[in-house]
């Protein structure tokens, strides 16, 4: 049951979104989302969204599984859309019962749809069509000017490899050691929430203390392997910039300079 | 000089009650003496708590000898600078397959090592490619390691140890978590790495049957080499064995017991056909 559950939603697929170096793909997805933050008027979002609609059609990730992953957060967006229509002071358009619209409330609930709509489509998109191995890497690379600040770079990037390569395996331990109390007499599903929550000490006990060991033997191994940090480590797949990157950076440029010049006109 | 050398090896933890104050020290290794050519094929053997992964240990250089030396190919393991190239030239192989896998994928979790040693780009991959094939796991180097068995995955391991060009390979009970299909799997491919590349493997086990094949077997209890010979002189030693709490395998028994009924057979018989011949040629 546990095992259903997918972290960091890749879709696999063959595509030059797919191949496109990591570092394009975040500073692209970083780029984007303070363009959403900048822009003064509608014709903005309109860009964004051409833009946004573009790269789905050359990542050939399919819209509807786009969609699906966004059921989660429909809800959140509804607080938001209706907290803003009703609560912005202004003047009135109509009123229901004792709830005021007023225009200054439609645009900003507007806004905010589209806004957060756009903002949250594209940075799963960017997962979606990166490998969380690819992931870290580029993030690695990116942060290492702050290297220079004392930050563990290198160290954060293992650190959360590691954590992605170990999640398959503790949810299979989670679920094995839940079968086994369960078998016990273990009641996991009746009573109230901290009748519930008491119910998950025995399965997080065990837990702790399996990983606890694992982690032990883990370094070990790695140690073993004569691995002593970042420095001095080669990589085996090396990043590389390519054409398509570098082309990519150039519709990023591009997109950036049409949409903060558009997007940043008062009408 | 042998490619592993131990000069009266003596290792001791200390053991500490629930507040941590020390109880007193338990001898694990106890002054052992090995000399291991290169290109041998040495097993341990020995119960559990005999001292055998403790000493496999201290060929890598992750223990360090409370008293005592260990050279590994004429190298001090006490020497800090000498570690990492320890590490290189004698590679360790782990009982839990699943804790011992770095990559996400296989091709890149037996890339680890050589990433680590600071080896070019082009040079890992070919690295990587042909341990894999050495281990029979090519054709899985895109793989999860989660999705694979047991024995596959402990074939990754050695793969990822043999990426590092090592001159010797220490398997701390490779087999003791892998269903019998694994061991056989693993046991091939450990004896195909003996045979073919002339690696000096150092196996450590409780199971009989991998022994077998082995040039050299040790047997341990209590932290001291107890028996030392061929396989075959090990086994003629059914009573010796059953002391020292390890399991003969059946077949050396039956022989055994076959013998003590008067019927002439060899000693030390250690496989079906052997024992099949023998009867053969007695009736």
């Amino acid at each position: 049951m546990l095992r259903d559950i997918t972290l960091g939603q890749y879709y696999q697929t063959e595509s030059v979104i797919h191949r496109l170096d990591p570092r394009v793909k975040l500073g692209g997805t970083l780029c984007y989302i303070i363009s959403l933050f900048f822009f003064r008027n509608f014709l903005g979002y309109g860009i964004a969204a051409l833009f946004l609609a573009a790269v789905i059609g050359l990542s050939h990730v399919p819209f509807k599984f786009i969609v699906k992953g966004m059921k989660a957060i429909v809800f959140l967006l509804l607080i938001t859309v209706t907290f803003n229509l009703f609560l912005t002071p202004g003047e009135a358009l109509f009123t229901v019962w004792k709830l005021t619209v007023t225009v200054e409330g439609l645009r900003t609930a507007v806004n905010m749809a589209v806004r957060l709509s756009l903002l949250i489509i594209g940075s799963s998109l960017m997962t979606l069509t990166t490998t969380p191995n690819n992931l870290t890497d580029g993030m690695e690379s990116m942060m290492k000017p702050l290297k220079a600040f004392r930050v563990p770079v290198h160290e954060v990037a293992m650190i959360m490899s590691i954590a992605l390569r170990f999640i398959p395996i503790l949810l299979e331990e989670t679920d094995k050691i839940m079968k086994a109390q369960i078998a016990r007499g273990a009641d996991f599903e009746t009573g109230n929430i901290v009748k519930r929550a008491k119910a998950l000490v025995p399965i997080l006990v065990p837990l702790f203390i399996s990983a606890f060991r694992r982690a032990n033997d883990l370094a070990m191994a790695m140690e073993a392997r004569c691995y002593r940090g970042g420095e001095g480590r080669t990589k085996m797949k090396p990043l590389v910039y390519e054409r398509r990157d570098r082309l990519g950076y150039l519709c990023l440029l591009a997109y950036l300079a049409v949409s903060i010049g558009i997007g940043r006109l008062r009408f | 000089m042998g490619i592993i050398q131990t000069k009266d090896l003596v290792y001791e933890y200390i053991r500490r009650d629930e507040d941590g104050n020390v109880e007193g020290f338990t001898t694990a290794v106890d002054k052992v003496n090995l000399d291991i050519r290169p290109g041998e094929f040495i097993a341990i053997l020995g119960h559990n708590g005999s001292g055998k992964s403790t000493l496999a240990k201290h060929i890598n250089a992750i223990l360090n000898p409370t008293e005592g030396t260990v050279w590994v190919d004429g190298m001090d393991t006490a020497r800090q600078e000498h570690v990492w190239d320890i590490r290189q030239r004698a590679g360790m192989v782990f009982q839990n397959p699943d804790n011992q896998i770095i990559g996400q994928v296989v091709e890149e979790d037996v890339g680890f090592g050589p990433e680590n040693m600071g080896v070019p780009t082009k040079e890992i991959w070919e690295r990587v490619e042909e341990s894999l094939k050495a281990v029979g796991m090519y054709e899985y180097r895109k793989h999860s390691p989660n999705k694979l068995s047991g024995g596959q995955k402990q074939r990754v391991s050695i793969a990822g140890v043999l990426a590092m060009h090592p001159k010797c390979i220490v398997l701390d009970e490779p087999t003791a978590m892998l269903d019998p299909k694994g061991r056989r799997e693993v046991v091939r491919a450990v004896r195909a790495l003996n045979d073919v590349e002339g690696i000096t493997v150092v196996l450590i086990t409780h199971y009989m049957e991998e022994i077998i094949h082995a040039d050299r077997v040790f047997v341990m209890d209590n932290g001291k080499i107890a028996m030392e010979g061929a396989p075959r002189e090990i086994f003629s030693q059914v009573e010796r064995l059953k002391s020292l709490r390890l399991d003969v395998p059946q077949v050396t028994l039956l022989a055994y017991e076959l013998r003590k009924r008067g019927i002439r057979l060899p000693e030390g018989i250690l496989t079906v056909e052997e024992l099949a011949d023998a009867l053969a040629g007695s009736i």
